[in-house]
């Protein structure tokens, strides 16, 4: 049953021939055999899971169901849950039991998915490795030895073993598209303004963006039916038209025209990854797609700009944590400002307090232009090379990550390094453009993926091109050993 | 040497919405702690805030009425420190860009003379928490009602020259968002409070004095206190050889004192950065034509307006404009009472005001209505009462005894005016006083005052003063 893909599960209850409560018991059962393999969730929800299953159930007997009634899911414990811890992989909000559902939550809970779980992550989704997390570290189902990849490494890891038909991560520079590419998943990060932001605990806030991860494009389009949409509580979303991301599904490719940025193709990424991503380029050519090579001059800014933009809004962004209304806080303060430093310096990890120190640094008076403003023409520069790209081409495409999964601990000592593995997905949020992960081959057994990047709000699109190479591949389908 | 005084304040107005600057809760005053305060309101992890269009519609007010500019384009920067009573680790303002930019204010000196002060700009923000330091026992309570309450930050240029110029700046402010009905103006409450930068030069020195801010100043009496004290103490450094070390200080009421709060060296460094959550505000030119449609008369203008309408003083038209509720009132008692515009004046600014600050009332509660008070004067017009009955009958309304007409009615109070009536009385008296009539006639005219009296007593003082004067003078003559 865990084999199949989410619109199978779709199917098999809406034609009765399993009940939401069967899948849900099947998975949590999964979960609780095989994750302390993997260590991909923080919280397993089972007795909500169970009690949304049969409710779920009735609907669908009462032919109440919408296209995803009954089908389990998890989420990244990022998106506050009411009533269920929701830690963000921090000891700062190990006590947090959220008092309200995110809207992303709220509208999976709508559409009757019932939540298996809270998925594992980065501390407040900072990381490429999901290493940084209070509840140590995920492993690769792939190779258990390995990271699998940051900051929604949980979602990612639970996904790939088949613990949960689908999850949710968050992308503020990387993490739902690395860790799909490091985990043979399927992983969209939407336009930014997309899918709201409300109730989902914000790292950067003008580039965080929640999105779906799932085994193929098509379960991918199904969630961000449920996820997208314009939210009143979320300022930065945006309004537009409800879409059918279904829809263009199906459309041929014929015509396409692919960039392939010159700058993503260079020195950097392993043998491995470069074949397996030429052998997809080729793929998409015998669809009928064309490719052009394209250059986005201002690339190799990305990462720079990244880690002054991102820090600078996570330094203020964490700042509420403080230990005096929820969350941490130290044993007997003897004063306001012990309060402060004890509670942050024992409540938070040491990735996190290094990117609150960068982002104060670059805030501050004196360095503000050169650093934080500096960065932000660097965005728009960025914006500026795609905005020139999309003049010529349809999509972009490259790799995701330049290296398979590295090992657990092998980069922890080198945050820059580690950055770098974000490389080819840090612009995207910056430029606030859609962008995929999907599989695209294996190098020594590990699991490689493809980067699509669209124009604003293409991401139909995006699920389309996605769509017609898993039709014409199986990449997609490989499950890891030891979790069939 | 003499010293030139330079001032510059920043006023704090709270804008009168019914639901805070980014969130749903309610910003009604005095409510149980922490009843008032949402998710947002407490910095709950992954909460979002939404501008309140209503805090944009009434900062544009006031732009449009100090004749300022409204950004077409303004930013909110979140202002970073940590204090407990600020629940995000930051504040919600504007920085470099706010939403009402370069306005003026005219202000009237006590030789007449009117002043344009400068305004330099007004931004939206949101107001902290309150921490409560009693009743903790060594720690301190946290009051999250006021957090995200709108503020107006208005920042004046340092235009004023005295301590008296700051006060009239201020309180021309206070009476302008009343007017404007975007600000209660409560001072007690916090509702409109001041911060004061103070510096001194050498009376002819271009360049200015190092400065000092004082804080959180919430009435007229301590801004200038405070800044009277805070001139005299620059100055006597000064002259002492020493230097004025720029600071932010409190003022202390009770010692009538400011004192230091931090040096410029230990302030914080804010790290203004714009709020990622929130999109540039964009005003456009028709939300602004909108809005100044709903303008009401302004101050200044009704000022005038009662100068050359109703030929009062400038000064008696100043008190009658000083609030919107006081002008209305009076125009209201103008027109019941028939148009006597001078006698409404009077009534209004001497007995009314009088009842109003003996029972400290806002003329919203006023006992009288202005109908009331209008039909009163009416009755000293038509001289059924005289004024100096009608104290008495304003007394009487003022107790809820009824209408002039009624109390009149029922105490007997109208005036006699019948000739023949009075002449009898008088007769009366003059008999009654032969001691008096003879001494008066014998040269000793002060005794008028007198038999006036008696008459007056004799009619329980309704006889109409004037007929009285005409006929005694006749009687007493012989």
């Amino acid at each position: 049953m865990h084999d199949k893909t989410l619109a199978e599960l779709a199917a098999a209850l809406a034609k009765r021939e399993v009940s939401s409560v069967e899948l849900t018991t099947h998975f949590l059962g999964r979960i609780e055999r095989l994750d302390p393999q993997l260590n991909s969730f923080v919280t397993v929800t089972a007795e909500q899971a169970l009690a949304a299953a049969a409710d779920a159930d009735a609907r669908i007997v009462r032919g109440e169901a919408g296209p995803l009634t009954g089908v389990p899911m998890a989420q990244k414990d990022i998106f506050c849950t009411d009533g269920v811890k929701t830690s963000c992989g921090s000891k700062m909000l190990d006590n947090f039991v959220a008092p309200y559902d995110a809207t992303v939550v709220e509208r999976f809970k709508a559409a009757g998915l019932p939540m298996l779980g809270k998925t594992n992550m980065d501390e407040f989704a900072m990381g490429s490795s999901n290493e940084t997390s209070f509840y140590g570290p995920v492993k690769n189902p792939w190779d258990t030895t390995r990271v699998p990849g940051g900051s929604s490494g949980g979602s990612a890891a639970a996904v790939a073993a088949r613990l949960a038909p689908a999850a949710t991560g968050t992308d503020t520079g990387g993490s739902i598209r690395q860790p799909a590419a490091l985990c043979n998943l399927t992983g969209l990060k939407p336009t930014y303004g997309r899918v709201s932001r409300w109730g989902m605990i914000a790292f950067a806030s003008s580039l965080d963006q929640g999105g779906p991860m799932a085994q193929n494009a098509a379960d991918c389009a199904l969630l961000l039916n449920v996820m997208a949409g314009f939210d009143p509580k979320d300022s930065t979303s945006i309004e537009r038209p409800d879409e059918d991301f279904t829809a263009h599904l199906n459309q041929p490719l014929k015509g396409l025209k692919i960039g392939l940025p010159k700058e993503f193709f260079g020195a950097g990424m392993d043998a491995g990854v470069a074949k397996a991503v030429d052998e997809a380029i080729a793929q998409y050519r015998a669809l009928g797609a064309e490719t052009v090579e394209v250059s986005l001059p201002n690339s190799g800014l990305s990462v720079p700009a990244y880690y002054v933009v991102a820090p600078a809004e996570c330094s203020s962004n964490l700042a509420r944590f403080d230990g005096v209304r929820y969350g941490y806080r130290c044993e007997k303060p003897k004063d306001l400002m012990d309060l402060y430093t004890r509670s942050r310096g024992e409540g938070f990890g040491a990735e996190v307090k290094r990117r609150i120190m960068i982002g104060t640094y670059a805030l501050s008076a004196g360095y503000f232009d050169a650093y934080y403003l500096k960065a932000q023409q660097i965005r728009r520069l960025i914006a500026d090379d795609f905005k020139r790209a999309f003049e010529q081409v349809d999509v972009i495409l490259g790799p995701t990550s330049p290296t398979t999964a590295f090992r657990l601990g092998e980069k922890t000592d080198d945050p820059v390094t580690m950055y770098l593995s974000d490389i080819y997905t840090i612009a995207v949020n910056l430029a606030g453009l859609p962008g995929m992960s999907l599989p695209a081959g294996f190098a020594d057994g590990l699991p490689v993926g493809m980067q699509l990047i669209g124009n604003y709000f293409d991401e139909a699109r995006l699920l389309n091109v996605a769509h017609q190479y898993q039709l014409a591949t199986d990449w997609h389908r490989r499950m890891p050993g030891g979790f069939e | 040497m003499e010293w030139e005084t330079v001032i510059g304040l920043e006023i704090h107005a709270q804008l009168a919405t019914q639901t805070k600057i980014f969130s749903g809760a309610a910003t009604a005053y005095g409510a149980e702690p922490n009843t008032q305060a949402c998710l947002i309101d407490l910095g709950m992890p992954g909460v979002l805030p939404v501008l309140n269009e209503e805090a944009v519609r009434m900062a544009v007010k006031l732009g449009l009425a100090i004749g300022a500019e409204v950004a077409p384009r303004s930013v909110f920067a979140r202002k970073n420190y940590f204090y407990p009573d600020l629940p995000k680790g930051y504040q919600i303002s504007q920085y470099e860009l706010p939403v009402v930019a370069r306005g003026t204010l005219e202000i009237e000196l006590e030789d007449g003379e009117t002043k344009t002060i400068g305004v330099t700009r007004a931004h939206l923000e949101e107001d902290a928490g309150k921490s409560l330091h009693e009743d903790f026992h060594g720690m301190s309570g946290i009051d999250l009602n006021r957090a995200g309450t709108p503020l107006l930050e208005i920042v004046s240029e340092p235009d004023m020259r005295s301590a008296k110029e700051a006060v009239a700046y201020m309180k021309k402010l206070h009476t302008l968002v009343r007017y404007l009905e975007i600000c209660d103006g409560n001072m007690q409450e916090g509702s409109f409070r001041c911060d004061a930068n103070v510096s001194v030069r050498p009376q002819g020195q271009h360049k200015f004095g190092t400065r000092c801010e004082i804080k959180n100043l919430n009435s007229f009496r301590y801004v200038e206190r405070a800044i009277n004290y805070e001139v005299e103490r620059q100055i006597a450094i000064i002259e002492g050889g020493g230097a004025v070390v720029q600071e932010t200080r409190l003022y202390d009421p009770n010692k009538d004192e400011t004192r230091s709060m931090r040096s410029k060296e230990e302030a914080n460094d804010y790290r203004y950065f714009p709020d990622p959550d929130l999109l540039p505000l964009e005003i456009a030119a028709d939300f602004v034509e909108t809005v100044r449609t709903t303008l009401p008369e302004l101050p200044d203008e009704k000022k005038h307006r009662f100068m050359t309408h109703y030929g009062l003083s400038a000064y008696d038209a100043g008190v009658l404009t000083a609030s919107r509720e006081m002008g209305d009132y009076y125009e209201q008692v103008v027109k019941v009472c028939g148009g006597h515009a001078k006698l409404a004046a009077n009534w209004t600014m001497v007995e009314l005001s009088a009842v109003l600050n003996r029972d400290n009332l806002d003329i919203a509660d006023s006992p009288v209505s202005a109908d009331m008070l209008g039909q009163m004067l009416a009755r000293i017009h038509d001289n059924t009462i005289s004024g100096k009955i009608a104290k008495d009958v304003f007394e009487a309304m003022c107790n809820g005894e009824g209408t002039a007409d009624e109390i009149i009615e029922k105490k007997g109070l109208k005036q006699i005016t019948d000739t023949g009536a009075i002449e009898k009385i008088i007769d009366e008296v003059m008999a009654a006083n032969p001691g008096q009539l003879a001494d008066y006639r014998a040269g000793k005219e002060k005794l008028f005052g007198f038999f006036v009296g008696q008459v007056m007593k004799a009619t329980g003082g309704k006889a109409n003063p004037g007929q009285l004067n005409d006929l005694l003078k006749k009687k007493l003559a012989g």
